[in-house]
């Protein structure tokens, strides 16, 4: 790979920062490493891949020339399979599995998923159709990874699904939720491009349970898939939280994907409370808009992190500091209501806990105080609790209760997919199994609504 | 360090890599910068009535990415002045005197025309003569290259020709696109061959362009078959060495050409009967300095096995390839699986399943850990496993205890004996 010694970070041109760091792969490099792929049989990528994409012929296809083909092999599994491609944690997925591993070293397989779906939007192609109406009806709450891929699938079958997005487009976590450099919008946008193309109505800026009631949404629709997500980061419930400069991390992510970049971070030092996925988007934006200093405060160490490894090492390289073993006490403010630092604690591990992971407990006596100028909090999302009980489905602290198969919940006409469902011990909030389960919860509906159909 | 040096009928060079008569022996400043870079003999492109090229000329075979697996072109012989050539050739071989410089010839197929060039080519101090018989295209429709070479008596003849006049001794150049080569090789033999070099090119059409639908390569939108050449055609090539190798009645020197990419190649052929190789599309796509491997793994190889010379290593092949009917029918080889070096690709697997015997099968362990295993009771020991197995050692053909030999042709005797 060509490496070109460039300026990482821009302190003049932010939005530069914010482009897509990885360039992709050029024809040549394409050829090269789709050509190296065994072409396995019954091959453990293709297991190891949560919505199951047909690995080793989407990589033949790339190396016989038939990308269109590649493509479809790629979206056909994975309604977002352009954007997985950018941020699927390939090293513990697909090219972890590979069996290359064992003998020189694994293919690439995301950087080809990248550069099949890459040509295809390039080409602008249209790579499905609408199936033969079927006379159903289905309303999908939550234009996200999972109800996407619901809308999709459901629309192949011939249902006529509604999308309600709460936000002004559609695409979710994709389009809001994941770093500019990682993932741009435009790969998001195609994606739910793809899936109106199969005459499905996004409407967005419509909060189901805000814009429409849950119980129109019922009386209207013969289904309903809650693809809802997960909201806010929870407050921090320290002394301080209402401060100027004290930042939820999705929200702040959000603000860098959403037009004009702010100029307020230029030369600020910021505190990222968490190391989770979001810490590390919050962190790195934080570089990104030219802040002089960032530290990832984490009240356990580095074993405990769930960020991924590349994301901790593309942190790293960006000049993010991590302090271990540091909680947050109290926002600091100046006289004008403005951060001025955050009191911190020293933390100890101590046994492992019932989850397994080892808790952490205040060492006595231990406050420092760090001087920041903004605070961004990344320890973890809401739930949507008032849209779940508006439907009147069962959860356990917020997650729905749904069958692990057919991804059906308390009520039958409703299935639930994606982070809805994600808790503790409850399975990866990844993107690429938001998309699959997506896809499972849409063939659980048309195989109970042709068993219906036959019933009458 | 192994004596190098070869004598191919009495041409010596300092070792046994010529380059082909082809591009890249077009001119006198090529020759010295291949002899410079270390080959030991170059064949001088073809001399003849100067021609008219095309353009393009070349194409090549791509496979899997990789680039020049075979390589085709329509060039005909030199376009340049005979006594251009002819003065190149006496100010290299003035340089390069310890070199072989032997000159390839194509003229029609008339006594006086073959005299007159002879004559003048070894009047400028040639070690050698080749004979191009072979050329595919173009000269070939004008009677000459392998309109002469597939004509047995044509060869013989025109060989003839050449040895009433030559001095210097003359190898005849064979074409493959012909049934048996043993016969046109046999022919140059009667004539009065010193030696033979095979192959020439074979009859090639390089592939056809899917978006404007033309010929690979063409001129202005029409094509026509070029000379086949590079790895892909070794193993036919290696083929036809062989078996003129291994006829009683060809018993001249061979030199071989064909695919030769590396010092590797080189000792197949040499193993295989040849007294020398020339050299022609490795050195087009890397350029001459190839030559400097060529020569250190030849060397390396000879001290490793203790030989001297590498004229030691001629033919020691030969007496191991043989007729079908002379193969033992009672050898048995199966195939083994290492599960430490397996990967579980199960390329095997489904090689052996939808395209040979169904017997490798996919088991999962107590443990939960799939593996591969060969049920040996079924395995034909057709090497089609360990040919797709892409790990070094996974998969090994064993030599399983055997009956009393017997091969085809004894067993057929056996049984009109007991009649």
């Amino acid at each position: 790979m060509v490496t070109i010694k460039t300026q990482r970070i821009s302190i003049t041109d932010l939005e530069r920062n914010f482009e897509e760091a990885d360039r992709g792969f050029t024809n040549q490099e394409a050829l090269e490493e789709s050509n190296r792929c065994l072409f396995c049989y019954d091959a453990p990528c293709i297991k190891a891949c949560p919505t199951g994409i047909d690995i080793p012929s989407f990589i033949k296809k790339i190396a016989s020339g038939n990308l269109l083909g590649s493509a479809k092999t790629i979206m056909s599994s994975n309604p977002v399979g352009a954007s997985c491609a950018r941020v699927c944690p390939t090293e513990e997925l697909c090219e972890g599995s590979c069996v290359l591993n064992h003998s020189t070293s694994p293919i690439q397989i995301g950087k080809l998923q990248r550069y099949a779906t890459d040509w295809a939007i390039k080409n602008e192609q249209t790579l499905f159709k609408a199936g033969t109406p079927n006379g159903k009806t289905a309303a999908v709450i939550g234009g996200g990874p999972a109800g996407l891929s619901a809308a999709r699938e459901l629309a192949r079958f011939g249902f006529r699904v509604t999308i309600y997005e709460a936000a002004e487009k559609a695409g979710g976590l994709n389009t809001y939720g994941i770093v500019s450099f990682r993932l741009p919008q435009s790969i998001s946008f195609w994606e739910v491009e793809q899936v109106q193309k199969l005459n499905v109505r996004i409407l967005t800026n419509t909060m189901a349970g805000r814009d429409v009631s849950a119980e129109e949404l019922l009386h209207s629709y013969d289904y309903i898939v809650l693809a809802a997500g997960m909201a806010h980061v929870p407050d921090l419930r320290i002394e301080g939280e209402e401060l100027k400069g004290v930042y939820d991390a999705i929200e702040f992510v959000k603000a860098t994907k959403s037009g004009k970049l702010s100029r307020d971070f230029a030369g600020k030092r910021v505190a990222v409370i968490g190391a989770g996925n979001t810490a590390i988007d919050g962190a790195t934006c934080s570089v990104r808009l030219g802040a002089e200093n960032v530290k990832i405060l984490y009240r356990r160490s580095v074993e405990e992190m769930t960020a991924y490894d590349f994301e901790y090492e593309f942190a790293k390289q960006d000049g993010v500091e991590f302090r271990w073993l540091t909680a947050p006490k109290r926002i600091i403010g100046d006289a004008e209501g403005q951060v001025a630092g955050i009191e911190c604690v020293q933390m100890a591990l101590g046994d492992p806990g019932e989850d397994g992971r080892r808790s952490p407990a205040e060492v006595e006596g231990s406050e420092f105080t760090l001087p920041v100028d903004a605070v961004i909090k990344a320890i973890g999302q809401t739930r949507h609790l008032p849209l779940i009980e508006a439907f009147g489905l069962q959860h356990e602290y917020g997650v729905v209760t749904a069958d692990k198969e057919t991804f059906q919940t308390s009520n039958p006409k409703i299935f639930a997919c994606g982070d809805i469902l994600f808790g503790k011990g409850k399975g990866d909030a990844m993107v690429v199994t938001a998309a699959q389960q997506g896809k499972l919860a849409a063939y659980a509906i048309h195989k109970q609504a042709q068993t219906a159909g036959t019933a009458k | 360090m192994a004596d190098l040096s070869i004598n191919l009928a009495g041409i010596k060079s300092p070792n046994p890599f010529w380059l082909a008569s082809a591009p890249p022996t077009n001119s006198g400043y090529q020759v010295q910068r291949a002899f410079e870079a270390g080959w030991g003999g170059a064949v001088w492109k073809t001399l003849g009535d100067p021609i008219l090229n095309v353009s393009s000329r070349f194409a090549a075979i791509n496979f899997n990415g990789q680039r020049v697996a075979g390589f085709n072109n329509i060039e005909l012989i030199t376009d340049r002045p005979l006594d251009v050539n002819l003065k190149e050739i006496y100010e290299t071989k003035k340089r390069f005197p310890n070199h072989a410089i032997i000159a390839s010839l194509m003229v029609e197929p008339k006594q006086e025309k073959w005299h007159e060039i002879v004559k003048r080519v070894e009047d400028v101090g040639v070690d050698g003569l080749e004979l191009n018989f072979g050329c595919p295209h173009g000269m070939a429709e004008r009677g000459m290259g392998s309109a002469s070479g597939q004509v047995p008596s044509l060869v013989e003849k025109q060989t003839y020709w050449v040895k009433e006049a030559a001095k210097t001794p003359v190898i005849v150049k064979l074409t493959p696109n012909i049934t048996d080569i043993t016969v046109t090789a046999e022919a140059a033999v009667n004539g009065g061959a010193d030696a033979i070099s095979m192959i020439n090119t074979i009859n090639s059409l390089m592939g056809v362009d899917l978006d404007t639908w033309n010929t690979i390569p063409h001129v202005a939108g029409k094509g026509a078959h070029g000379g086949y050449c590079g790895p892909a055609v070794k193993p036919i090539a290696l083929n036809m060495v062989a078996e003129c190798a291994r006829n009683p009645r060809i018993s001249v020197p061979i030199s071989g050409i064909g695919g030769i990419s590396n010092w590797q190649d080189a000792v197949e052929f040499i193993l295989m009967g040849a007294a020398g190789v020339q050299v022609c599309t490795a050195a087009m796509h890397h350029g001459f300095r190839i030559v400097e491997d060529m020569i250190e793994g030849l060397d390396h190889y000879l001290d490793s096995k203790n030989i001297s010379a590498v004229s030691e290593l001629i033919g020691k092949s030969v007496p191991r390839y043989s007729d079908w009917g002379n193969l033992d029918l009672h050898y048995n080889i199966t195939a083994q699986i290492n599960t430490d070096v397996c990967i579980n690709c199960n390329k095997c697997h489904i090689a052996c399943e939808d395209t040979s015997h169904q017997c490798i099968d996919m088991i999962k362990g107590d443990n939960g850990r799939s593996y591969l295993k060969v049920r040996e009771e079924d395995c034909v020991g057709c090497n089609l496993c360990a040919i797709v197995c892409p790990v070094e050692g996974a998969i090994t053909m064993v030599e399983q205890t055997s009956m009393q030999p017997m091969t085809w042709n004894e067993r057929q005797a056996a049984l009109n004996s007991s009649k």
